[in-house]
């Protein structure tokens, strides 16, 4: 083509080349490892483990974590965090129980919750972004601000009798003892919507690029500024939608649900490849994260033992996977 | 192109910061299709005018046109709309991306469902080629030396088509055949009428690769030449600001004679790093100083840092008194009463928000560890005396001390290395940005230190400071040492500029 | 007079009188002090009692703070000595005697100290962020807690421990003389020692203070297993008031608390310079706080709503952008008083 000298291009066998193509999603590629490895150590220790009845349950049982856990990737991409997600999808659900129990029509209740959700990270989004409050803090102070309006709008649990709402939950779809629920098609559209955007949109590159290196993205022109709050506010979009699903599951909108979850949420997108300082990661993994989530709240199930030790549990592989992803990247830099 | 339209004219721009005036009514002009290089020293306001011409600082007055049209940049992105694109010294590319990606970043091409990769990476590929580039635009960025990162970030300014391209420090990381690769590319771009700004201190390569040049020196324009007008020895000066022509032989203290029969206090061997600097050997006596004389990105900051253990070196050793010592952290240099001021006064010197006090002690302190506090009336003592000793104003051991000029805070953390008994004292730029008053102070305390028995090492871009001061020279240029000077009647200004401006053989 | 205003303590406790005004006008009884068998009773005897534990978590948490970092896992380190406290005593043949609630204490700290000095461990050795380092204890603790004591709510039956947070002597809660205690050794470690200035400066420019020789790593390990030891005698407080060990709510969301009070006594949360006066003047205004919003008869779970908007503000008043805002708005206000006072010294850098 030109007459100057083209750069001498590294030699790659084909394999190799694929392989450095795709070496961001070897994270992606542990994760399902260690579920499959979960799987199998599951058959084979309890028997009629890997039963269409299980798989799909892992699914539904799930939607409600599925849908955090995207949301959360994107602020996670971005290296902030969002701590409020589980208050805020506990006070969307009991907005909603409120509101239907007042006859409210579920038309409206339904866009009312999520639209209280994306206020939400608005607010924790304007924060960060706008009085360079740490994202940890600014999380937080929604999560509280969010637990205590729970409790404003009912210290008692509220049931929810609307038959849609209800009907998320309760309709089985499937076939041959594999079943799906609405919520978990709910769940899965998100996961390709968020997928989508994170590919496919100029503003999913953006995303990225500030994980990478905010100062580069800023002096490429990107719209740094309104990425970041933007992330939050999908962050408490994806909240509501999970109130949505919550609220489906136990028939109630109740103020101490979700305590804890923002940090199964956490969990699960780190466990599923995303870096925790961004910049890399991918939606799918977090869905393969919360799978394995699901696959250690189910063992511990089986074992008899105490549900805590989910939580330890959790902790622990979230402490190695921090770790390991810790000594790649002094390993990497030190090059 | 319009050849009678300046692509940039800049004019009387001045830009101030508080207590400092970064840019003192400086004109410049960048011509399309050429290659313009900007020089001056550390200090001499070069970054400062790049940053106001690519929109991060807003200027205090004069006026910036672009391609005849007045422009106000309130950011960056204004400044790249008007078709200035940079390339940093830091790459400021997005690492964890692909090589296509960060090409197309915000540029990428969209079909109604989203962004149409198989097209943008088709697009990335064609600027990447315009450049003579033939890889893999899906390669991730990281996997690429940093000479290609380098080019990846300027085929990212042909995508958004722009007019001025400003290059900062383009060189410092590359080795020859990766320069030539640049200039090359540097080159087809001109002949497309680009205007090309070259920020670089290596003197060579602007004979090589520019059409014309600018010097700056304190914030003021000195001049604007052609390339070939002026002659090494010429273009440094006007860069350091002593004319030849003036030059006289610079009056020294006291010539001395050093004891050098014994073992140094410090020798080293062969000490290198990987990418810094190349391997050296110096040696360090009691009561001598060694100047360390050399342009920007010779390697004197990076000598000084392996010298003291703030970087690890990677080949070579070090001798302390006769006895090889691994220095592995400051904090083993100190137990070793070796001390360092870094050229960073702000960012690795001074404690901000503690006291003058505090931070004169804190050597002391950290050698005597956390259990052992330094008594009221031992820490006053100490204080005071160094108030007194170096002339620190105000001499309020309770003042802030980022309240303090310059050079009194410069005072200050050399009070804090005194306070620590060290038997070598390492400095780096101890005089700069500081006011000509302190600059005299300084110079005549670390000759008093000498001559009472300490061992110092002393880097300033400053050669009459380095000449004055020394009893050795040591040269160094493209992070190698060249040269080792006996510092006596022989040696002046003229000589040392000589050595640094030597052609290198190719 | 200025320089009494600029002292930085006099906003919290500013904040703190004002907040006792108002109870004590809406509720008269808030301020009398009753006297029953040569013990003092009343809301402010209260408050002194109840803030014992927020007030050893929170000393730890300035020094964390200072250097930078975060310890959100001191509320499950709470669970954790509580849990091993109780059960030591629970299995123990001689429930009552002193040595065993020696060995119990020595025994629930002691492993506390343990977890601050791993927390330490992942923050100044490996490089984690403290956030993600302190979160897995949080994460992980109250599991641990949970099988400490085999999945119950262990309770005991002894008068001696009973008596730490219950007991009186000098006819002031015991509890209050654990927290003055505290305060009392922390300050004299901080201040008499150079921990605190070296803590300072680690926290202001870690690099210009590693390069002054100053052990900056080993300043940090340490202080985070001082906020473990600091837990874990709260979490003792805790289990002692309640004479259980509940591993799922001992300690709960105290980490904002602290840092709440931290943050509102004045010291900043990017790190550096502190001060334990101010947490300590925090800490009283956020028991004061909880007891405000209790008499008011507001339901307790709605308290977090307050502290959230109270943490917001803090925040803000902190942010660089809104002291311009203010600056400009005062300036704007004033502009009479700026012509008649002649130009004032310029100062140094401009924030």
């Amino acid at each position: 083509m030109s007459a100057a000298t083209p750069v001498a291009q590294t030699r790659l066998s084909s394999l190799r080349k694929l392989i450095q193509r795709r070496v961001s999603w070897l994270p992606v590629g542990a994760a399902v490892l260690i579920l499959i490895l979960m799987f199998v150590a599951g058959q084979s220790y309890f028997g009629r483990f890997l039963t269409p009845r299980l798989l799909s349950s892992l699914l539904v049982d799930n939607a409600y974590l599925i849908v955090l856990a995207a949301g959360m990737t994107f602020v996670i991409l971005t290296g902030g965090i969002d701590l409020s997600v589980g208050a805020v999808m506990a006070f969307t659900g009991m907005l909603a129980a409120k509101l239907l129990s007042t006859g409210v029509p579920t038309g409206v209740v339904i866009p009312l919750m999520i639209a209280s959700g994306a206020i939400f990270g608005l607010i924790v989004g304007v924060l960060v972004n706008y009085f360079d409050v740490q994202p940890f803090i600014a999380s937080l102070a929604g999560m509280f601000l969010a637990r205590g309006l729970c409790f404003v709008v009912s210290l008692e649990a509220i049931q929810v009798k609307d038959t849609t709402v209800l009907g998320l939950q309760s309709v089985k779809l499937g076939t041959f003892e594999w079943y799906i629920t609405p919520t978990g098609i709910i769940a899965l559209l998100v996961i390709v919507i968020a997928a989508w955007v994170l590919g496919y949109t100029r503003f999913g590159r953006t995303v990225y690029a500030i994980g990478g290196n905010e100062q580069s993205a800023r002096l490429m022109g990107l719209p740094v500024a309104r990425t970041k709050v933007l992330v939050y506010v999908i962050s408490g979009i994806c909240a509501g939608v999970a109130g949505l699903l919550f609220t489906a599951y136990t028939a109630a909108g109740y103020s101490l649900n979700g305590i804890g979850t923002e940090l199964d949420t956490i969990a699960s997108v780190v466990i599923g490849g995303t870096l925790l300082a961004g910049g890399s990661g991918y939606v799918i993994g977090s869905l393969i994260g919360v799978l394995v989530y699901g696959v250690i709240k189910v063992s511990i199930t089986f074992l008899g033992a105490d549900s805590s030790w989910t939580r330890i549990t959790i902790g622990i592989l979230l402490l190695v996977f921090v770790v390991v992803q810790r000594v790649l990247v002094a390993r990497g830099s030190r090059r | 192109m319009g050849d009678d339209v300046n692509a940039v004219e800049m004019r009387d721009i001045s830009i101030s910061f508080p207590g400092v005036l970064a840019l003192d009514g400086v004109d410049f002009t960048l011509r399309p299709g050429e290659i313009h290089s900007l020089l001056g020293e550390n200090g001499a306001g070069k970054s400062t005018l790049i940053k106001a011409l690519t929109g991060v600082y807003p200027v205090d007055a004069g006026t910036i046109e672009v391609a005849g049209e007045r422009r106000s940049f309130s950011g960056t992105a204004d400044a790249q709309d008007a078709g200035i694109a940079t390339v940093y010294q830091e790459i400021n590319l997005c690492a964890n991306l692909s090589v296509g990606e960060n090409v197309m970043l915000g540029n990428e091409v969209r079909k109604p469902l989203g962004i149409d990769w198989r097209a943008t990476r088709a697009r990335a590929t064609e600027f990447l080629r315009e450049l003579g580039l033939d890889i893999d635009p899906r390669s991730p960025l990281s996997s690429h030396s940093l000479a290609v990162q380098q080019l990846v970030a300027i085929s990212r300014a042909v995508a958004i088509d722009c007019r001025v391209l400003v290059l900062d420090e383009p060189t410092s990381s590359l080795d020859r055949g990766e320069v030539v690769q640049l200039f090359s590319v540097m080159r087809r771009l001109r002949d497309r009428g680009v205007a090309i700004l070259f920020v670089t201190h290596f003197l060579d390569q602007i004979d090589e690769i520019s059409d014309r040049l600018t010097v700056l020196r304190n914030g003021r324009l000195v001049g604007e030449y052609q390339v070939g007008e002026l002659d090494r020895a010429q273009l440094i000066s006007r860069m350091l600001g002593r004319e030849l022509a003036e030059l006289d032989v610079i009056g020294r203290s006291a010539e001395r004679t050093i004891d050098r029969s014994g073992d140094p206090v410090l020798r080293a061997l062969a000490l290198g790093k990987h990418g810094q600097i190349e391997p050296v050997d110096l040696d360090v006596y009691d009561g001598e100083v060694v100047g360390l004389a050399g342009l920007l990105g010779s390697g004197r900051t990076e000598l000084a840092r392996l010298l003291y253990g703030a970087d690890h070196a990677d080949r070579g050793s070090i001798q302390l008194r006769g006895v090889p010592t691994r220095l592995t952290s400051p904090r083993h240099s100190v137990d070793h009463r070796i001390a360092f001021s870094s050229e960073d006064r702000r960012g690795e010197g001074i404690i901000g928000d503690l006291t003058v006090a505090e931070n004169m002690v804190l050597g002391v302190q950290a050698k005597r560890g956390w259990l052992r506090r330094i008594g009221r009336a031992q820490r006053d003592e100490i204080v005071t005396g160094y108030l007194k000793q170096l002339g620190i104003r105000p001499p309020d051991p309770n003042a802030l001390i980022r309240n303090l000029s310059g050079g009194n805070q410069q005072k200050v953390l050399l009070a804090r290395w005194l306070a620590t008994a060290p038997q070598l004292l390492i400095l780096d730029e101890p005089t700069r940005g500081i006011d000509v008053g302190a600059k005299a102070e300084i110079q005549r305390l670390i000759a008093d230190l000498a001559e009472q028995g300490l061992g110092v090492v002393f880097i300033s871009s400053e050669l009459d400071e380095v000449l004055r001061v020394s009893q050795r020279i040591v040269v160094m240029r493209d992070r190698r040492k060249i040269a080792e000077l006996q510092n006596n009647e022989s040696v002046d200004v003229d000589h040392v500029v000589a050595l640094i401006a030597k052609e290198s053989a190719a | 007079m200025r320089r009494v205003l600029k002292n930085r303590l006099l906003w919290p406790i500013g904040a703190l009188v004002a907040l006792i005004i108002v109870n004590a006008i809406s509720r008269p009884s808030f301020l009398s002090i009753t006297v029953r068998d040569g013990e003092l009773y009343g809301s402010f005897i209260d408050i002194l009692r109840n803030s014992a534990p927020l007030m050893l978590v929170a000393l730890g948490m300035t020094l964390v703070i200072a250097t930078r970092g975060i310890d959100l896992s001191v509320g499950a380190q709470m669970a954790i000595s509580g849990a091993v406290a109780l059960t030591i005593i629970k299995d123990s043949p001689t429930p009552n005697s002193l040595s065993t609630i020696a060995v119990a204490v020595l025994a629930g700290v002691a492993l506390t100290l343990l977890f601050g000095l791993w927390n330490g461990f992942l923050v100044a050795v490996l490089g984690i962020q403290p956030i993600i380092a302190t979160l897995v204890l949080m994460l992980a603790g109250r599991g641990i807690a949970l099988l400490i004591t085999g999945g119950f709510i262990t309770t005991i039956n002894s008068t001696p421990y009973a008596f730490m947070s219950q007991g009186y002597a000098l006819g002031f809660p015991f509890a209050f003389f654990v927290s003055l205690g505290a305060i009392v050794i922390v300050s004299l470690v901080v201040r008499r020692t150079a921990l605190g200035v070296l803590t300072e400066s680690v926290g202001i420019n870690p690099t210009a203070s590693r390069l002054a020789g100053v052990r900056a790593r080993s300043i940090t390990w340490a202080l985070y297993g001082l906020s473990g030891l600091l837990a874990g005698f709260a979490g003792i407080l805790y289990s002692s008031n309640i004479m259980a060990a509940d591993a799922n709510n001992a300690g709960i969301n105290i980490e904002l608390d602290a840092i709440l009070a931290v943050v509102l006594g004045g010291t900043s949360l990017a790190g550096g310079k502190f001060t334990l006066a101010g947490t300590v003047v925090g800490v009283f205004i956020i028991q004061t706080l909880t007891s405000t919003i209790t008499f008011l008869g507001v339901p307790p779970a709605v308290t977090p709503v307050f502290k959230a908007l109270v943490v917001i503000i803090v925040c803000l008043s902190q942010s660089r952008r809104v002291r311009q805002w203010v600056r400009q708005l005062w300036q704007r206000l004033r502009p009479a008083a700026a012509a008649k006072s002649p130009a004032a010294p310029t100062q140094g850098a401009v924030a």
